[in-house]
């Protein structure tokens, strides 16, 4: 039975009672029980009012606080400590909230700007895909033709290539001027001395390269267009050289036509002797990787053997720079000081030419039609 | 090594070379185009090969193979063989052992 009084309860009271109505309730019984004669039920015993009472009182105190009754008892408990401290964390939790928001706006601006940027730049590709421009995966190329290798080996090469160049211009140059002018044999046979000491260098550097990486040393990577086009195991053929040379030398004795003879003879025999063995690699290397059962997994036995015959690629290099050598070495031999000095001559504005002839081949081919 | 002696004292022009090397066989076909029909010591196939390879080593080969000997004298490898043929004194070594062209 509910009552209607509307007392108001302190939330931390236990032992809610309502003793007007009690004692009205009691005074009935109290009454019957004096007319049955019972004297001793005691008129203090407090009957706590029911349940219902109760718990509408509780609902009424937990409607007030909707946002968390622990809110309210936490305001309640620091209120009385610290309203400062209060505040000052709604105040940084309300910035912590309003960072986070503009990060997110600013990373999903972001987002957009690289996506449009992704779809421009796949569009440029297919333009110049269909233009019939080559494309390549990730290699990049410097207007020379060099492409920038992760190897540092290599890329060490490129550079000191680089300058080869440059100091190989700078002494067909001096040539030029000094086979014009008039100077001594002496000065002359150390400016010859100095030109081949440079092509030896060369070798040099390109065994050190070979060990580095072989294939980049054998596709000749480093040169122009055109030189790659008359490329014989990483480098010029020593046939094609005495080729270049010999219509620059106008008189020579009878000696050094027998000789010339010779050597063209003997450097034809080598380089063919090389052909041969270099196609023999590539047979054996060619049955090594295509032997076997075919399938996933059933190569990686074969891997270290082909590897094993890669290995005699480096040798094979080594020796095409050795009859490269060879050959500039018996033509110095061959001719004189004089004569050497128009032979180192005309073989510099040879590969001068050459290259030329790619930087020309390589613009005509993007001008507009 | 006497097995090493006795076959690079072959008359004629000796090679030691191994199958799988590449640069062994361009060294005969040097051989070949110059008229002369080299023996070859295929030594990979031969169950002593290491002690080959070192006798050969210490005879003064840079690398064992291929190891060239004409008339029984050590010449060297592909390096010395290139080097000799172009500066023109290969073929008046192996004169004597050039088969007779039909």
């Amino acid at each position: 039975m509910n009552s209607t009084s509307t007392h108001f309860v302190p939330p931390r009271r236990v032992g809610i009672y309502e003793p007007v109505h009690q004692f009205g309730m009691w005074g009935e019984s109290f009454k019957s029980n004096i007319g049955n004669g019972n004297m001793n039920t005691p008129s203090h015993i407090v009957i706590p009012a029911n349940n219902q009472k109760l718990d509408n009182n509780l609902s009424e105190e937990t409607s007030h606080g909707t946002a968390g009754t622990p809110h309210m008892f936490d305001q309640e408990a620091s209120t009385s400590r610290n309203p400062d401290k209060i505040q000052r964390r709604l105040a940084q939790n309300r910035e912590a909230a309003r960072k986070s928001r503009l990060r997110k706006k600013a990373y999903v601006q972001q987002l957009e700007t690289s996506r449009l940027k992704l779809i421009q730049l796949e569009q440029e590709l297919d333009r110049a895909r269909q233009q019939g421009f080559y494309v390549g995966n990730g290699i990049e190329t410097n207007s020379l033709g060099f492409s920038e290798s992760m190897n540092p080996g290599i890329a060490a090469f490129e550079m000191e290539y680089g300058h080869w160049v440059e100091e190989q211009n700078r002494q067909i140059c001096e040539l030029r001027t000094v086979l014009h002018g008039h100077i001594n044999d002496v000065e002359l046979c150390l400016l010859v001395e100095t030109a081949m000491k440079h092509y030896f260098e060369l070798f040099k550097m390109k065994s050190t390269a070979a060990k580095a990486d072989v294939f980049f040393v054998m596709s000749g990577m480093w040169k122009t267009s055109a030189e790659r086009f008359f490329l014989w195991i990483g480098g010029f053929r020593p046939s094609d050289l005495l080729k270049v040379l010999l219509p620059h030398f106008d008189i020579l004795t009878d000696q050094q036509i027998l000789d010339v003879c010779n050597l063209r003879q003997s450097c034809q025999q080598a380089e063919d002797a090389l052909s041969q063995g270099m196609e023999k690699l590539q047979h054996t290397l060619a049955d090594c990787v295509a032997g076997g059962q075919l399938g996933e997994g059933s190569y990686i036995p074969q891997v270290n053997s082909a590897m094993d015959r890669l290995e005699a690629l480096v040798s094979f290099v080594n020796q095409a720079d050795h009859l490269r050598h060879e050959t500039l070495q018996q033509m110095y031999r061959i001719l004189t000081t004089r004569q050497a000095a128009r032979g180192l001559l005309a073989l510099g504005e040879y590969f001068q030419r050459l290259r030329a002839l790619s930087s020309s081949w390589a613009t005509r081919h993007r001008e507009p039609t | 090594m006497d097995k090493v002696v006795r076959m690079s004292s072959e008359k004629g022009v000796v090679i030691f070379s191994k199958s799988s090397c590449c640069l062994s066989y361009a060294v005969q076909v040097l051989f070949q185009d110059l008229g002369v029909h080299p023996t070859i010591h295929e030594i990979d196939k031969d169950p002593e090969c290491r002690e080959i390879e070192k006798a050969l080593m210490r005879l003064g080969c840079s690398t064992p193979v291929p190891a060239i000997f004409v008339g029984g004298k050590l010449i060297g490898s592909t390096n010395e063989v290139m080097s000799l043929h172009l500066s023109g004194s290969l073929v008046p070594l192996v004169k004597p052992f050039q088969a007779n062209l039909c």
